[in-house]
């Protein structure tokens, strides 16, 4: 063999048109001005064609008088206010309909997975054929249905459907009993809060108890006690009822006094819950699958209950599973609840395009759409990881 | 290594009635209670449906509209068009049965069922009911023949021919491509059927396959541009999705219906189908792109630098390693994100587009039939609910056969 040929290392540089490097930088160049161009190329367009339609930029015109009702009002809201207070009702409409249907959804889901490997066979087969059907056909479609054909199809206000409860059901929607705050309300708020503290330290106490002696106690039935009790204290203590409770009376043509829901809310509450609860079931159901076998059975082999292994053992491990696609659901669930423009409920992107009607302003209302929504997709996100991070599994 | 054969399967136990009943049904006092009280719960539920279906509705609003509710207000004349595709895609399917039985069996087996069944009802209407009060045409029967015969003989073709598959996959995509042309009619020597007159349930198919073929490729360009180490690319990339994924649809194609003009001149011209597909492929790329990065992050290192070994640029690296395993994992996710565009496109009724879920509303405002919301729109369920779950069975066997979320 010839002897060996000594690679000498390369030392001068490519040519620039070959040298990786500076490709890159150069593509990236072209490619952000390329983007910048598009960009620009829009904003003249949008800005002259506001200019021709008379629209001004800028966000002044939320200050005008707003002039249109809006039927569901949390907070006290009339005709006469700025367009930024009815957008403000917006938003909280749509965080009412958000909160309480990601709460809802996850009661329902985790029921429904759960149910779905139970060792009911009639119990499994009903929780699987209502995520088969639910899960499968569009919100909007179910959300028109519970509208038009459920809510607005029951009898007029004068002949309301009276359930237990008394809850009526009619075209005006659902009346329950109600409960007022009253001046006291705050006091006994106190008393409650107190209770909690005190319970929380007397759970705590038991718990480091049992892990050092293994000396079991109810401590979770003595926590909820505590709670109670003061708060039966505080309301004897209390010179004035803390809460005013009122029931829905039915009269002659109307529902006197109680909780209303409008049944706008109910029908898109019912809607985002049943269909958002579908995937959380299938979510749930993934979730504890995903929890490695060996595990149910040495909880049995403790001789842990059915009921006692799935809450100590099964589920702990499985939130670890279930945590991040349930955000996305959450996400989702805030989102859909856009949906509400198709049953006139007056949620955060039914107002904003009324009054973009109203203004001509949408380019602006549409930015101020995207940011509360982004806003919102943000802070459930960060709750979430933040509540992942808690769960996770800890390695060394 | 152990063969299929090798592997001894559990002998089936035979399982006495009364024991599995006792089993199933009541092997303790909750058991007990939970089927009493499940059993009173279905009984509440299916009297109430059956009474309601047999005796309080009213169907005619869905017979007198059945051909709005499927093709909308495409011309009567050119509506071969439509069972000329129908035909295709049936075709499709029976060679698909016959190719990847596994995957596709329980749903071609429930089409052609009620491709048969459906056959026998307008055959008997055509047989039994004088010529004037014939609910549907002659042509249409046949029509439903051929294609139940198609499907069957497909299913033998692909059945006996085993290398097709390549073929028929590809054989899709052309299809899909070439049923829209043919819906439009455009450069085909026929006469050109403009999107207005499209609608029913034809539209939101057109809306969802569309939505489809422009959303993936746009999305699998997104997830390797977000994991680019161009900043630049990666950075606009990333901002793309999260905004994207950060609002909802709704405000997407509300953008496009109502805030193209302002954008681009003469912008009011352009489709509003087009429009509402240009919304559709945006939102669902992004969403596909997420997926699609799960399955990148998951190639390990080791690909890439056997890749860069080999001598292979980025772009062959990307194509011919990276990508085919990295997609195949991500199929059912896939496949899930396409179940939901689906879904979704009942949205451009909000747009004012007339598809499925739009005919339906419009066809409550009829004075013969005004107010029958339930009626109609429980039909429409039906017909969406058809073909979701269809495609939510199909991404369950594929994820299945994939082997993909075995642990």
């Amino acid at each position: 063999m010839a002897r060996e040929q000594v690679l000498t290392p390369i030392t001068s540089r490519p040519p620039f048109w070959r040298d990786v490097r500076i490709l890159a930088i150069l593509g990236q160049v072209a490619f952000m001005i390329l983007v910048a161009l598009i960009a620009g190329l829009l904003y003249a367009n949008v800005t002259s064609e506001m200019k021709r339609l008379g629209i001004a930029g800028g966000y002044g015109f939320m200050d005008q008088e707003a002039g249109f009702a809006i039927g569901v009002t949390p907070i006290p809201y009339s005709p006469q206010n700025a367009y930024w207070r009815a957008f403000q009702v917006g938003v909280i409409n749509t965080l009412l309909v958000s909160i309480l249907g990601i709460v809802l959804a996850t009661l329902l889901g985790l029921l429904a997975g759960i149910a779905q490997l139970s060792g009911n066979w009639l119990v499994a087969k009903l929780a699987q054929v209502y995520v088969a059907i639910f899960r499968n056909v569009p919100l909007l479609v179910q959300l028109f249905f519970w509208y038009q054909a459920v809510f607005l199809a029951l009898p007029r206000v004068q002949d309301a459907i009276a359930l237990l409860g008394p809850i009526y059901l009619s075209q005006r929607g659902v009346s329950m009993i109600g409960i007022t705050p009253t001046p006291s309300t705050s006091w006994w708020a106190g008393f409650i809060l107190g209770g909690v503290v005190i319970a929380a330290a007397v759970w705590y106490w038991l718990h480091m108890r049992q892990m050092r002696t293994g000396q079991q106690s109810p401590r979770l039935l003595i926590a909820v006690g505590i709670v109670l009790l003061s708060a039966i204290v505080g309301w004897l203590a209390l010179a004035m009822n803390p809460l005013e409770v009122t029931i829905p009376e039915r009269q002659r043509f109307n529902i006197q006094g109680g909780f209303r829901l409008s049944p706008e809310y109910a029908a898109l509450l019912i809607g985002l819950v049943i269909y958002t609860g579908t995937f959380i079931a299938e979510i749930v159901r993934a979730g504890i699958l995903g929890v490695a076998k060996g595990q149910k059975e040495a909880a049995r082999a403790l001789g842990l209950s059915g009921g006692k292994s799935m809450r100590l053992v099964i589920l702990p491990q499985a939130l670890r599973i279930i945590i991040p696609p349930l955000t996305s659901q959450y996400l989702n669930l805030a989102k859909n609840s856009s949906l509400a423009i198709a049953i006139g409920y007056p949620d955060l992107f039914n107002v904003s395009r009324t009054i973009a009607n109203q203004t001509g302003q949408v380019v602006q209302l549409i930015g101020l759409i995207m940011l509360s929504y982004l806003t919102i997709s943000l802070v459930t996100s960060l709750i979430m990881n933040l509540y992942n991070r808690s769960v996770r599994l800890v390695e060394r | 290594m152990s063969t299929a054969s090798d592997v001894v399967t559990r002998p089936r136990e035979r399982v006495h009635p009364m024991r599995w009943l006792r089993q199933n049904l009541f092997s303790s006092w909750f058991n007990t209670l939970l089927t009493f009280v499940s059993l009173g719960l279905i009984y509440i539920v299916l009297r109430q449906t059956f009474t309601w279906i047999f005796l309080g509705a009213d169907w005619e609003v869905v017979v007198a509209n059945l051909r709005l509710f499927m093709v909308g207000t495409y011309p009567i004349d050119q509506i071969w068009r439509l069972w000329l595709s129908v035909a295709i895609i049936v075709g499709l399917i029976g060679l698909s049965w016959g190719l990847w039985p596994h995957v596709v069996r329980g749903v071609a087996i429930s089409y052609s069922a009620g491709l048969l069944l459906l056959t026998g009802i307008i055959g008997a209407n055509l047989l039994l009911a004088s010529p004037e009060t014939r609910l549907f045409r002659p042509q249409t029967a046949l029509w439903l023949l051929s294609c139940s015969a198609l499907i069957f003989g497909g299913r033998f073709v692909g059945g006996r021919k085993r290398n097709l598959g390549r073929s028929v996959m590809i054989g899709w995509l052309v299809a899909l491509i070439f049923i829209i042309y043919l819906m439009h009619g455009a450069g085909m020597l026929l006469p050109v059927v403009p999107t207005t007159q499209w609608g029913g349930l034809q539209l939101t198919l057109v809306l969802a396959v569309t939505g489809i073929l422009f959303s993936f490729p746009l999305g699998v360009l997104l997830a390797i541009g977000r994991r680019s180490n161009l900043p630049a690319i990666s950075l606009f990339c990333t901002l793309f999705i999260e905004i994207v994924r950060g609002v909802p649809l709704i405000t997407v194609l509300f953008m496009f219906q109502i805030m193209l003009p302002l954008f681009i001149p003469g912008g009011e011209n352009i489709d509003k189908v087009v429009r509402a597909i240009v919304a559709f492929t945006i939102f669902t790329s992004a969403y596909i792109a997420e997926n699609v990065r799960g399955g990148l992050q998951a190639i390990p290192k080791g690909q890439f630098e056997a890749a860069d070994a080999l001598g292979l640029n980025p772009v062959l690296t990307m194509s011919l390693i990276i990508l085919p395993q990295a997609l195949r994992t991500v199929i059912p996710a896939n496949v899930g994100q396409f179940i939901s565009l689906f879904k979704d496109t009942s949205l451009v009724v909000i747009a004012g587009l007339l598809d499925l879920l739009g005919i339906a509303r419009s066809v409550v405002a009829q004075s013969e039939f005004l107010g029958l919301y339930a009626e109609t729109l429980l039909f429409v369920a039906v017909v969406y609910w058809i073909f979701a779950f269809s495609m939510t069975h199909i991404s369950k066997r594929l994820e299945n056969v994939l082997g993909v979320g075995k642990r």
